[in-house]
């Protein structure tokens, strides 16, 4: 399809060579892996180097560490009830204000069984307290869940040092990595992390596949019960064509770590600074210096992010916002709100989210178009006259608010 | 992606009568804070004929806001102000080839503007009349504010007796566990615990000694006491059949289709119940917004 992805932190393409890999085990290779006869065996074979590939990947020490699941949300479920129900007297969980909603719409249920949940708040760039959170630790916490990076924004979290510090208090340390594996060098082995969650489609693998990591030793109960598969961990029969394209798509991410950490975060730094040169009133959301190299989000003030991206749209050009009116919500995004950005500004943030596809042509002629877009837009709002916001766009316009 | 209507992209896309207009003498600015759409609606009005003569808007929205404004400029040019004021959202939604229930409180914004702005031509003053919540349920476009208010007054308790007097959790029941929250919450302000699958509160009862004529005479007398506040807003009511319980009624004029509208029928329900002592529910047949939303369910 001709057009201008840019929304790849929503889901990637899958790699050509990825689908080849995948195609056999839909045809010749249908085989059950648990089946005694060959047209079995070989199927468990292919899971067995694609389970070393994501093993490879993150760095784990053993490739048993790896559990495959339906997707990212099953990992980070499987990982805090597996903790709830490990730790029966602990009542108390540990996560942040902008975590993706796998983790925090499971962490309202919770607080509704009588569980307290402790939200770390952001600053105004998205970073967190490390005092606050090194006091809550205690031995009532039973889990914390942060993001590695944000999905929103790009920004990171310093997981690794996080869940030493939880390590050294006795408390699990799980980690909703999906944004940042393949993206960043990861080293399990090497962390206290104890389990990590991430998801196929966001590495050019398909939709419906995910991996939770669970560090060796970590006491485990399973979500799914049943079968033998994944050592009795997550029964069900293995949607192996699926896993083995997985494997491929981590061998893969290995080998283009390098690129996306240079040529994709130059041609997303290039966008950036091109659109900021060229829109006023338009400003980066998040920790600019600490941050996914794919990743840039932009705040258009005095406009809404969903006209952006319907005009965007009319370009060939594909992005996201965190405005109300994209999700079907009445509130803009909860990342946004949580950094304090003004409505006037939140509700016209939009992520620009790049992938070792994208072209350096591609990013031109986005900075070509968003200054277009954003001018055509400003005509049409009330805080806007001329070239710039009218003075005091707070008072002299100020609607009755139903 | 929102499944808007070709009519509603080509009014996103090219609107009408966008930016200031000037020597505007009617000005209404309006807004719905959680949702982020606010407009500024500008009007020409002829002080001898009270026509209309021009309307611009700028607004900052979404494109169905956007579109919404549009076409309200459209409707509206040419105009007398007594007219205009009857344009209900519906009548911008329909214009638009319709809007997607969660975009309807953009056309209602459109409505709202208007009002204000002709209350500003008058030189009187202008109160927004409704507060809008989280869309609970999408099949018929029932807000979680409408639905407290309705628990709350009627005395509800359980998912069934919501459906019944609001529609809500009537069609593809995915919503039943955020209606089933906000009765736990309501309830327990009353002091009483929300149990699933309890008992309706409201049970059916047998009608009482009135024979059936006796009994329409009745509901038609009080449809006729509520007439007049509904034709001070430029509806009005008609019964059309009464089937054992339920009570069929034809909404027209500004009622037809009016965001309010499942609010005004819970009230005259509520009505209804209390003077005939049985449950009755009404329902609104042809044109009303639910039947519009049925067909879309």
């Amino acid at each position: 399809m001709d057009g201008i992805y840019l929304d790849n932190n929503a889901t990637t393409r899958v790699d050509d060579t990825v689908v080849a890999a995948m195609l056999p085990f839909f045809t010749e290779q249908f085989g059950n892996p648990s089946s005694m006869h060959s047209f079995g065996n070989k199927v468990g074979l292919a899971m067995k180097k694609a389970r070393m590939q994501v093993q490879e990947l993150l760095g784990a020490e053993h490739e048993s560490e790896i559990i495959f699941t339906s997707c990212g949300t099953e990992s980070d479920s499987t990982a805090i009830l597996s903790a709830l129900k490990t730790h029966p007297e602990r009542k108390e969980i540990i996560t942040t204000a902008i975590e993706h909603p796998a983790i925090l719409t499971l962490c309202t249920h919770l607080e509704k069984e009588g569980y307290k949940i402790h939200i770390l708040k952001v600053d105004e760039k998205g970073r967190l307290d490390l005092l606050e959170y090194a006091k809550l630790l205690s031995d009532q916490v039973a889990v914390v869940s942060v993001m590695w990076a944000n999905n929103e924004t790009g920004t990171l979290f310093p997981v690794e040092r996080m869940a030493a510090l939880a390590n050294e208090a006795g408390v699990l340390f799980h980690t909703d990595a999906v944004q940042a594996v393949g993206k960043l060098p990861i080293d399990l082995k090497n962390s206290r992390i104890d389990m990590l969650s991430l998801s196929g489609h966001k590495l050019h693998a398909p939709k419906g596949i995910g991996v939770l990591y669970l560090k060796r030793g970590v006491r485990f109960r399973p979500l799914l019960r049943g079968g033998h598969q994944e050592r009795g961990r997550r029964a069900g029969t293995e949607n192996a064509a699926s896993i083995i394209a997985l494997g491929k798509a981590c061998e893969q991410a290995m080998e283009a770590m390098q690129f996306e950490n240079t040529e994709v975060k130059r041609l997303r730094d290039r966008l950036e600074a091109g659109i900021l040169a060229r829109v006023p009133r338009a400003f980066a959301t998040g920790d600019v210096t600490n941050r996914l190299p794919n990743t840039s989000n932009i705040a258009f003030e005095f406009i809404e992010g969903e006209a952006i991206l319907l005009l965007l749209n009319k370009f060939g050009i594909a992005a996201s916002s965190g405005s109300a009116c994209t999700s079907g919500s009445l509130e803009p995004s909860h990342v946004m709100r949580a950094m304090g950005i003004p409505y006037t500004a939140a509700h016209g943030t939009i992520r620009f989210s790049l992938s070792r596809y994208s072209t350096e042509e591609e990013v031109d002629r986005v900075i070509q178009v968003v200054p277009e877009i954003v001018g055509q837009l400003r005509k049409l709002s009330p805080y806007w006259a001329d070239n710039a916001p009218v003075a005091e766009p707070g008072k002299a316009f100020a609607p009755t608010y139903a | 992606m929102w499944d808007y209507s070709d009519k509603v992209k080509e009014h996103f896309f090219s609107p009408r009568n966008s930016g200031v207009l000037e020597g505007a003498n009617a000005v209404g600015d309006v807004g719905s804070i959680t949702c982020g759409d606010a407009l500024r609606l500008m009007l020409k009005v002829n002080p001898d004929t009270e026509i209309i003569e021009d309307a611009h808007f700028q607004t900052f929205g979404c494109g169905s806001a956007i579109a919404s404004s549009s076409a309200l400029t459209e409707i509206i040019k040419g105009m007398k102000l007594d007219d205009a004021v009857k344009v209900s959202n519906q009548d911008i939604a329909d214009y638009l080839d319709g809007l997607p229930p969660e975009k309807m409180h953009c056309s209602v914004m459109g409505r709202e503007a208007l009002q204000a702005a002709v209350a500003n031509y008058r030189g009187v003053d202008w109160k927004d009349d409704h507060e809008e919540g989280a869309l609970i349920c999408k099949c018929f476009a029932v807000d979680a504010v409408l639905i407290e208010e309705t628990i709350r007054a009627n005395k509800l308790c359980s998912v069934e007796d919501v459906s019944n007097y609001t529609k809500a959790g009537g069609g593809c029941s995915s919503c039943h566990e955020g209606i089933e929250e906000i009765l736990a919450r309501v309830m327990a302000e009353r002091g009483e615990t929300f149990v699933a699958g309890g008992v309706s509160s409201k049970k059916e009862e047998k009608p009482g000694k009135l024979t059936n004529l006796q009994r329409i005479r009745r509901i038609e007398t009080i449809l006729e006491s509520i007439r007049p506040q509904l034709q001070r807003d430029h509806g009005d009511i008609e019964l059309v059949d009464v089937d054992g319980k339920t009570v069929y009624v034809n909404m027209t004029g500004a009622c037809s289709g009016c965001q309010l509208e499942a609010q005004t029928l819970a009230g005259i329900q509520t009505k209804l119940i209390e003077d005939l002592g049985e449950f009755v529910k009404i329902v609104p047949t042809r044109t009303g917004a639910y039947a519009r939303a049925v067909s879309h369910a």
